[in-house]
């Protein structure tokens, strides 16, 4: 008899659980997620970093200090096992004034306490040294060299992957409407797609993890949204070799200057705490974006020119009551596990909050885990156009043609990429075609012309491989379809 | 050497739209072994797509569609037996010499290396998105640049929405508020940043034809529509282009389209050095439209954005021309390059260096609208008056040999009020 799991989100938390519980023989994991497709709510849109472990209070937020830096460590592995796309370039905690130093030794000396390794102060010779584009206002910094960034959502795709090819079971669009709770203890989840029964349900529901929490009876927290904005800049302008923080405040880490895994400058994020209702919210805005503009110019005087922006975001942190990470399993409802108010360092925490899933399944809810005979920790990354020799398209030429046809032309990625991170998405259950599937998933439309000559041609791949009519496409999910129907509908007016 | 397959031409033609079919089929008459490589299934660039009159009267002396304009050079190009690839990506261009260029390009077949004596670069240009133009708000489906949307239409037979809010009035935007019109959508408003319209006149008659709001000073701010455009804030700005506060108003529509002007696609150019103009935002170019790199030619709206695709193919024929030319001589030969220069109210013009061994025709345009002007050239007493000339219309001037024979060192242009 297999203890029945479900897990109640596929944003980085719940894909990390998943598939640390796809290791287990007694398990059956179910994987919950409202969306179309997996990593798309706070985890779509982040800095990206991979944290050091030395900002978060141990006294204050005891969770934070401890998985932040084993999450760091953990990552190693994971972005190996899991050909995820990643960059060990280190971060700098820029001082522009005396008084930030007092900030910065505070930071070392909690480092210190958290346990990262390697941390040092870096006097204004050095700073320049490595950093030639810094602010001339730089007196120094906090050097910590085992930061990384990473590709946020790559990441979840790269995880789920792994966790469904070890038998974890994926619901998409299905929306929690419902926690079923007799005795004390949870029975399953009441859902759009009907009912999926649960031993163990684990609420990894990012900014509606209250919400979830209240289904089965549990309210002493509350989930507020704080938006973050960001700038990305076009490819080939010059950025900073490592993240580079201001010297922080008590409520953010600040507006990061940094070059990111793809190789662009991005800016942000700036901080504004919205009420609870507004979990939808992610909107750009001009004021929000000024803020970042105006911050991140304090560190790196030159940016570049307006028209050379490329996209604008807003990201979503949910902040706990409290601020620190809940994650335990919840004694008046036997089997609810809450991982919850997952804020930043939570993209870097996420493989260390598995773990300790694991643990509380064990140590708190008495289940005995025994390990698969048979677990693969492999996964394979999709073929990736632009980063083959002209030899190696060739040899894939010969098995499909479509790998020599370069669709993106911004990012150089060909038609059997597309064909393979279709192929992906039907894998882990996306049932609904989407722009947004392939882009994550390839990087087409990501680039300097921002899919304008490229989103057409793969509207067309994704309605032949999904067959149904291209204008049915969407862009990312439900009610965000391409178009209304053939060019002719409204003139013949019989549109749906 | 890469090991890839490697083929041999006098001149690699890199873009199949209208720019780069008139240069390949007027190398291939001219004599030359020409390659056409074009990174979609079909030829003709974006013509496919301009499924509106209006093209063809000055190349062909007669008034014909995008398709069937591009139909003619495609034919003609056959006919030749000209040698080309479609879905055949350009990866890298390398000046290997003077004399010999590589270019590396993967498609359906494979990757290859071909060695050629010259290139002729005529890749086009990009739209300017919403994100350049600082538009904030939501990132929902409705969001098309005018480009992406005439494929949407008329490549593919998509309908993208039914209230249409255009951003820019500029030929591309009238033309796609047409297009949206014809096919029963409302389009309800033509919302332009400058105190003018910004297209050719013929085109601004659309806004009367179908009755459509153009607002003249106003811009696009902010979109709302989680999933889907429902609604975008519009404010005036002052003549200096500052936003007014308090003038604000939402437009309620389901789909917006961006026509906020081109860039030219110059990436492999500069890949490689090639100097480029701030103000064309294309390459430096001889009146052979030879760029600053021996042997390689640029034609079309890579140079700089044309109104006509009348002028873009008379800019192929006259790279072609310089290839010819290249491969006879081991170069261009010139006795010396004279500068022309920009003066009095020209925003951009080309070409950059006049060799003086031929007619040549300017193309240029101005900063600002102006009426009853002179344009002079005054290192060689050439004067010209114009009844009016506006940012939207390119002008193309004609200045003869004994003309630029005059000039010592360089020629400015200047347009000025009489």
């Amino acid at each position: 008899m297999k203890t029945k799991v479900a897990i109640i989100g596929a944003g980085i938390s719940g894909a990390s659980i998943a598939r640390v519980l796809s290791r287990y023989e007694n398990l059956e994991v179910h994987l919950i997620e409202k969306a179309p497709d997996v990593g798309w709510g706070v985890s779509k849109a982040n800095t990206a970093l991979i944290h050091g472990g030395y900002d978060d209070d141990p006294k204050k937020y005891p969770m934070r200090a401890k998985l932040c830096i084993k999450g760091n460590r953990l990552w190693h592995e994971w972005v190996k096992e899991l050909q995820i796309p990643h960059i060990w370039n280190g971060a700098l905690i820029v001082a522009t004034e005396e008084e930030d130093f007092d900030e910065l030794e505070k930071l070392l000396e909690r480092g210190r306490e958290n346990g990262v390794p390697e941390m040092r102060m870096v006097d204004r010779d050095e700073l320049f040294h490595l950093e030639p584009g810094l602010t001339r206002e730089a007196i120094g910094a906090l050097w910590v060299p085992i930061v990384g960034q990473i590709g946020p959502i790559p990441a979840v795709i790269a995880i789920v992957e792994n966790a469904v090819a070890n038998g974890v079971k994926t619901h998409l669009e299905t929306e929690v409407r419902g926690i079923k709770v007799e005795n004390g203890e949870v029975k399953g989840v009441e859902t759009n797609n009907g009912f999926i029964e649960a031993d163990i349900v684990i609420n990894a529901a990012g900014l509606y993890a209250d919400e979830i929490a209240r289904m089965a009876g549990i309210d002493y927290f509350e989930i507020h949204p704080r938006k973050g904005e960001y700038f990305l800049f076009d490819e080939a302008i010059p950025g900073p070799k490592r993240v580079l923080f201001p010297t922080p405040t008590p409520i953010s880490k600040g507006i990061v200057v940094t070059t990111e895994i793809s190789g662009h400058l991005m800016i942000g994020p700036n901080a504004q705490d919205l009420p609870p209702e507004e979990k939808e919210n992610l909107a750009t805005t001009r004021e929000g974006l000024e803020q970042v503009w105006e911050g991140a110019k304090k560190l790196w005087p030159n940016l570049p020119p307006k028209w050379k922006v490329i996209r604008t975001f807003a990201g979503l942190r949910p902040e706990p009551t409290g601020g620190d990470f809940i994650i335990k399993a919840e004694e008046e409802v036997w089997g609810f596990i809450n991982v919850a108010g997952i804020r930043s360092p939570g993209l870097t925490s996420a493989p260390a909050i598995a773990y300790e899933v694991a643990e509380i399944i064990q140590r708190d809810l008495g289940v005995g885990l025994v390990e698969k005979t048979k677990w693969n920790p492999y996964r394979k990354e999709i073929t990736h156009f632009f980063m083959l020799s002209p030899a190696q398209i060739n040899e894939l030429v010969k098995r499909n043609p479509a790998y020599g046809k370069v669709i993106c032309r911004c990012n150089r990625v060909s038609e059997g990429d597309v064909l393979e991170a279709i192929e992906r998405m039907k894998f882990i259950g996306v049932k609904t075609p989407s722009v947004d599937s392939v882009k994550f998933r390839t990087k087409a439309t990501t680039g300097t012309c921002q899919g304008s000559f490229c989103r057409p041609r793969i509207i067309q791949l994704l309605a032949k491989e999904y067959n149904i009519p291209p204008w049915k496409v969407t862009l990312k999910g439900s009610g965000s379809e391409i178009g209304i129907g053939d060019v002719k509908v409204l003139v013949r007016g019989d549109e749906a | 050497m890469s090991g890839l397959p490697m083929i041999q031409y006098d001149v690699v033609v890199i873009g199949g739209g209208p720019a780069g079919m008139a240069a390949a089929v007027k190398a291939k008459e001219l004599g030359l072994n020409v390659l056409l490589l074009d990174d979609n299934e079909y030829l003709g660039g974006i013509l496919p797509q301009c499924i509106h009159p209006g093209f063809g009267i000055h190349y062909f002396k007669e008034e014909l569609t995008g398709p069937e304009f591009a139909y003619r050079l495609t034919k003609r190009a056959l006919e030749l037996g000209v040698d080309y690839y479609t879905a055949a990506r350009v990866l890298e261009i390398k000046n290997y010499s003077d004399l010999e260029k590589v270019v590396i390009f993967s498609s359906p077949k494979g990757a290859f290396e071909v060695w050629t004596k010259t290139i002729i670069y005529a890749a086009g240009a990009r739209e300017r998105h919403a994100f350049e133009i600082g538009i904030v708000g939501d990132r929902g489906a409705g969001i098309y640049t005018a480009g992406e949307a005439q494929t949407l239409m008329d490549i593919y037979g998509i309908m993208p929405g039914r209230e249409i809010v255009i951003v820019g009035s500029g030929d591309v935007g009238l033309i796609m508020a047409r297009r949206f019109a014809l096919e029963g959508a409302k389009v309800k408003a033509v919302i332009e940043l400058m105190p003018y319209p910004g297209g050719l006149a013929r085109n601004i008659m659309i806004l009367k034809d179908f009755d459509i709001p153009l607002y003249l000073s106003h811009k696009v701010v902010e979109v709302k529509g989680k999933n889907r455009v429902e609604r975008v804030k519009v404010i005036k700005v002052d003549e200096n282009l500052n936003e007014i506060p308090g003038t604000e108003f939402w437009i309620e529509c389901d789909t917006v389209v961006i026509s906020a002007g081109l860039i030219p696609s110059v990436k492999l150019l500069t890949n490689i050095g090639a100097e480029i103009d701030p103000a064309t935002g294309g390459p430096i170019v001889n009146d052979l439209f030879e760029t600053t790199i021996p042997g390689i030619f640029a034609a079309g709206n890579t140079v700089l954005i044309n109104d006509l695709v009348d002028y873009v193919a008379e800019q192929g024929e006259l790279a072609a021309y310089g290839a010819k030319l290249f491969i006879e001589n081991g170069g261009i030969p010139t006795k010396h390059w004279i500068r022309l220069r920009k003066g009095e109210n020209v925003r951009l013009l080309i070409p950059h260096y006049l060799s003086g061994e031929r007619d040549v025709f300017i193309y240029a345009r101005v900063k600002r609208p102006m009426e009853n002007v002179e344009v002079r050239f005054p290192e060689i007493g050439k004067r010209l008056r114009l009844p009016v000339v506006k940012p939207a219309e390119m002008l193309r001037l004609k200045l003869r040999k004994e003309d630029i024979a005059k000039a010592k060192d360089g020629i400015t242009m200047e347009v000025v009020p009489l």
